[in-house]
């Protein structure tokens, strides 16, 4: 059988070019009198004509969304070793428990005694995340990492505003995550840069000098985006403590210690957790994730509202506390998300937890291992669940990361991550994560090492891939010169 | 061993001694041991029908709308879910992968976002689009921020209508304040509506005018009005849409002259899912789309000049502009922009209309019924336009009325109540596609009960 | 690397050239270079007070947004509108077409560099 290759799929609005009725979906039979809009509206408010946008069968839209998932990569296909990410596998029973209509019919503004299992299961995430992280108080509210670290920065100013103690500096690592320095800014500080030290963690020296009246926190992500941790990071916490600052831990890479170190005991005060990367719930193409924030003693009067709140077998919400820096969102969080999440917990529990992390090190460390004598390794010390080399080697036959990690996609794997960290130039972050068959992390090994090799003898192969793709490499620069960014019709540009 | 866990146990001691190592903490050793615990004080892990059961009883313990006749809206809306949603949604190429910042492996979800851009371009009457934020109430904060960016940063008053969705005003009030963006509030008319007038004397260089239409008591807005009273000011006009399903029937302010329409589309194939994840959209003018939030997928060639598609003005984003950043925004809810997509086009153009005029007459019906019954019942606004909700008073206050009207086998709407505001106590009840005519009879038989 | 002998330099990467009492602004071939193909000028308003070192406008490549410095003290006569839907000049012709600005003043008294000092500064910095 000779299988149809898609390369390509029209758009939508190409479909159905003469524009005649079809019928995609039938609605419920109008059971009641019809009624002409401009009878009860406001005419000049009625759209006229009707949304400009084709009718197509439900078949052709099955078909049109099938061939456009066939031109996408995915962790069920390969690796898909993005550092800093944690492109884990996605378990399918959190499928099935997110899909419950008991969980994803209900409405968040019915009456509390309607929803009491749906209170219950919030609950019981919190407290789970809290036994997992050491500390007191947790939020589920934020939609994402980025913008679990507003929350907690938001926090720690309301923490600071309520003993009169305003402070305008953010201290934020060279080596950070670019939500880190923008966070800051967005909760009206000034972010400023902490170099690196020698060893590619924190220069405590300099941290000392940075560390003074003006500075509300320090954003820290532990271990930092180079997969090295923090091993001073209880002196690190003392110092700012010290000086009455706060330290927010961007916990994006929490999945590599998990079960093994609490940070409550590392001095946090807040940790927003992706649960989209450590837990488990799906990347699903950019979201939904989840960015859960737990905080310290000092930080959990002003929590976000509305809380969920026990008393004996009753679970209830709080809607108002004027300690409280206020919603951060519409209701509670990605609700579906947290029970994905709380299903891997539970399926995990405290042994499973442990093992992910120590699976997810040891592959680093096993890539890291197999490639450091064809790749650099900027910084040497030991590695956590990723591993950060550079193209400093590959560039002698101008050979570039981005290069090598569109010759992997010939290989058919999934590149690392190349974006940052802005500390190592020509970065190649690679980052297994622990789902995946050690035989999977050796044929990624195995691809890499083949890849150096042909720096070597064919650097025009790696530098001219993709070869074996959908499409070739995409013009950015005329995405960018000239934006299209939705379709208009040909004939009425 | 677990499942989910690539390695076994001789896996495990195969690769450390090719590390040379003798123990898995050997690789931990840069953790301070002060730091450390040997187990966490939770259970073990559960075999996938313990967890299933677990998770099933709290799931049970829920009343599924579903079940009885629900009116249940204020901002998220039951509305009808094509069989084809689901089964796209759950396809792994879809939801396993992650942002497209590789556009060779991409396509599919990049042309997915590209479709759902141009879809929420038409409907919002604007010319661009972004490939979605968390939700409503932080897409109002983000068309906030964005008015003050684009007018430099030189007014720093936000007019905004007391009838937008309190929550998201409530959300507003959480970020305004650390960007230095004072807050104010314009009750509307004794018609529910908002006064142009008034919006014009609210302040003095305000660097937006923000209106929810239908608003939060579903009475639609006179939008040619306050657009032409806000450009007087030169500040932006903002509107809001909480529920997307009236886009199918009312025009979207972009031809009216809104810089911005942006809101909740949770309307479109979005599971209520207790509240989220939901979808956030944002569609403004091109002129501003350098200070626009969030991703944005833009249409280019390849090498072979075939057609392709990649993120494009990534340099306005966290990863690249950092502490300039137009926003910290970094995952979205790609997902469910998927969701909206697979169901605006199950639905169509055509379908969408359909849909909405049918929430429009089961609306008209339900009211008609109300009045008829009349007191103790009454609408609060009874003369001023709605689409499909509309605030319902009672003999006594919206929290007991919601709650003797369930007793009656009805979830009747959310009280008005629940947050602070100028309008009466009531029930703000919501009527959608799938309110059959026995949903409405049951609501009548209910509040001829409870009288 | 092009570096124009009659032009000054800023150590930011900017060239100035006197014509009469104004200064024509621009970024050097070698700034071009390092930025990468420009996608997007982004040009301050006409009226602007310039300050010598301080931001004048930003340059967004694919991968950057870069911010460019006044070379020069003064205020903004004139943009080059054809950046809008032309930033390529900035590449093609930095020195030429892709001028950026021209500003009422005077190079004396800035911290402006000859070319062959920059010439030898750009050197040094991708050695």
């Amino acid at each position: 059988m000779k299988r149809r290759a898609i390369r390509s799929e029209p758009l939508f609005f190409e479909r159905n070019p003469r524009r005649v009725q079809r019928q995609g979906y039938m609605l419920p039979a109008l059971d009641v009198p019809e009624v002409e809009p401009t009878e009860v509206l406001p005419p000049e408010l009625v759209r006229e004509p009707d949304p400009d946008f084709p009718d197509i069968s439900e078949m052709e839209v099955v078909q049109h969304f099938h061939r456009l998932s066939q031109l996408n990569y995915a962790v069920d296909e390969g690796l898909y070793p993005l550092g800093s990410c944690t492109m884990k596998y996605n378990p399918r029973l959190n499928e099935v428990t997110a899909r419950y209509p008991g969980l994803a019919g209900i409405h968040p503004l019915q009456p509390e005694s309607q929803v009491q299992g749906a209170l219950r299961l919030i609950w019981e995430l919190e407290e789970a995340l809290k036994t997992i992280t050491g500390m007191p108080g947790v939020t589920l509210q934020p939609a994402a990492g980025a913008h679990g670290e507003l929350t907690g920065i938001l926090m720690i100013r309301k923490a600071l505003e309520a003993r009169g103690d305003v402070r305008q500096v953010v201290l934020v690592p060279d080596s950070a995550h670019g939500t880190n320095p923008a966070t800051a800014v967005f909760a009206g500080y000034r972010a400023v840069e902490i170099p690196s030290g020698h060893d590619g963690t924190v220069d405590l020296e300099a941290l000392d000098r940075m560390m003074d009246e003006t500075v509300a926190a320090v954003m820290l992500t532990v271990p930092n985006t180079l997969g090295l941790f923090e091993h001073r990071i209880t002196e690190i916490s003392k110092l700012v403590h010290d000086r009455g600052g706060f330290v927010y831990m961007d916990g994006a890479n929490f999945n590599s210690f998990v079960g093994r170190a609490l940070p409550g005991l590392m001095g946090a005060d807040a940790m927003h957790i992706n649960l989209h990367k450590t837990f488990s719930t799906p990347h699903g193409g950019g979201g939904p994730g989840a960015g859960p924030v737990t905080v310290s003693e000092a930080l959990i009067p002003h929590l976000p509202v509305p809380r969920v709140t026990r008393d004996g077998d009753t679970f209830s919400l709080l809607w108002d506390d004027p300690k409280s820096i206020g919603p951060m969102r519409g209701f509670y969080g990605n609700f579906l998300i947290l029970v994905r999440a709380l299903t891997y917990i539970q399926s995990l529990g405290a042994d499973g937890l442990r093992a992910m992390s120590d699976v997810a090190v040891l592959y680093a460390n096993l890539v890291r291992h197999r490639l450091k004598g064809a790749y650099h390794l900027k910084y040497d010390a030991p590695s956590m669940h990723e591993v950060v080399f550079d193209d400093s080697v590959q560039t002698r036959h101008e050979v570039h990361n981005t290069d090598i990690a569109k010759r992997l996609l010939d290989y058919g794997f999934h590149p690392p991550t190349m974006s940052f960290p802005l500390i190592v130039h020509g970065a190649l972050m690679i980052e297994p994560a622990e789902s995946v068959d050690p035989e999977e992390v050796e044929a990624f090994c195995d691809a890499m090492l083949a890849i150096a090799r042909e720096c070597e003898t064919d650097p025009n192969l790696v530098k001219s891939a993709p070869h074996d793709t959908p499409v070739k490499r995409v013009d950015e620069v005329r995405a960018a010169r000239n934006l299209k960014v939705r379709w208009v019709p040909e004939e009425s540009p | 061993m677990h499942p989910w866990i690539g390695a076994g146990d001789e896996d495990r001691r195969r690769i450390l001694a090719e590390l040379g190592l003798d123990s898995i903490d050997e690789l931990f050793s840069s953790i301070p041991a002060e730091v450390c615990v040997d187990r966490l004080p939770m259970d073990d892990g559960r075999a996938e029908n313990a967890v299933r059961s677990e998770l099933q009883s709290m799931a049970l313990a829920n009343l599924s709308p579903e079940c009885v006749p629900s009116f249940l809206g204020a901002g998220v809306y039951r509305h009808v879910s094509p069989s084809v949603v689901d089964s796209v949604l759950s396809r792994a190429e879809f939801f396993t992968s992650y942002t497209p910042y590789q556009p060779e492996i991409s396509q599919g979800t990049l042309q997915v976002i590209f479709e759902f851009q141009t879809l929420m371009t038409r409907l919002t009457e604007l010319e661009v689009a972004n490939a979605s934020l968390y939700d409503g109430a932080t897409a109002l904060v983000e068309a906030v921020l964005f008015s003050h960016r684009v007018l430099r940063g030189k007014r720093n008053t936000a007019v905004v209508a007391e009838t937008i969705h309190p929550m998201y005003r409530q959300v507003l009030n959480t970020y305004a304040d650390s960007a230095g963006i004072e807050v104010v509030t314009v009750p509307p008319g004794p018609d529910g509506r908002l006064d142009p007038d008034r919006v014009r004397e609210a302040a003095e260089e305000p660097c937006c005018v923000a209106v929810q239409s239908p608003n939060f008591l579903g009475i639609v807005e006179d939008l040619p009005g306050l657009a032409k009273a806000t450009q007087a000011s030169g500040a932006l006009a903002v509107q809001v849409v909480t529920e997307a399903a009236s886009l199918g029937l009312l025009a979207g302010g972009g031809r009216f002259g809104f810089d911005v329409v942006c809101g909740e589309a949770q309307s479109f194939g979005v599971a209520p899912g207790f509240g989220g994840p939901h979808l956030g959209f944002f569609a403004c003018s091109e002129k501003h789309i350098r200070q626009m939030p969030g991703r944005l997928v833009g249409e280019s060639v390849d090498e072979e000049g075939s057609r392709a598609f990649c993120l494009t003005l990534s340099t306005r984003e966290q990863h690249i502009r950092r502490a300039k950043a137009t926003s910290n925004i970094c995952t979205n809810q790609g997902l469910m922009a998927l969701a909206a997509t697979v169901w605006l086009e199950s639905i169509g153009g055509h379908g969408l209309r359909r849909l909405a005029m049918s929430c429009l007459a089961r609306t008209e019906e339900l009211k008609r019924r109300i009045v008829e019954i009349g007191a103790p019942w009454q609408l609060a606004y009874p003369t001023s336009p709605t689409f499909n909700e509309f605030l319902l008073v009672g003999p006594g206050t919206g929290p007991e009325l919601v709650e003797r009207l369930a007793n009656e086998g009805v979830l009747a709407g959310v009280p008005s109540a629940l947050w602070d505001g100028s309008w009466p106590d009531g029930i703000v009840t919501a009527v959608t596609e799938c309110n059959s005519a026995e949903d409405l009879d049951a609501f009548v038989c209910a509040l001829k009960r409870v009288s | 690397m092009n570096v124009p002998a009659d032009l000054k330099y800023g150590r930011t990467h900017e060239w100035a050239r006197v014509e009469g009492d104004l200064v024509v602004v621009g970024i050097s071939h070698y700034a071009q270079d390092q930025l990468g193909e420009v996608v997007y000028v982004e040009v301050p308003d006409v009226g602007f007070d310039a300050t010598a070192a301080e931001e004048l406008g930003t340059l967004e490549s694919v991968k950057a947004v870069s911010e460019y410095n006044s070379p020069v003290n003064g205020e903004v006569i004139e943009v080059n509108e054809r950046l809008e839907d032309e930033p390529n000049l900035v590449n093609e012709d930095p020195y030429g077409e892709g001028w950026l600005a021209k500003i009422k003043g005077s190079i004396e008294g800035c911290d402006l560099l000859e070319a062959a000092a920059y010439a030898a500064m750009i050197e040094a910095e991708s050695a």
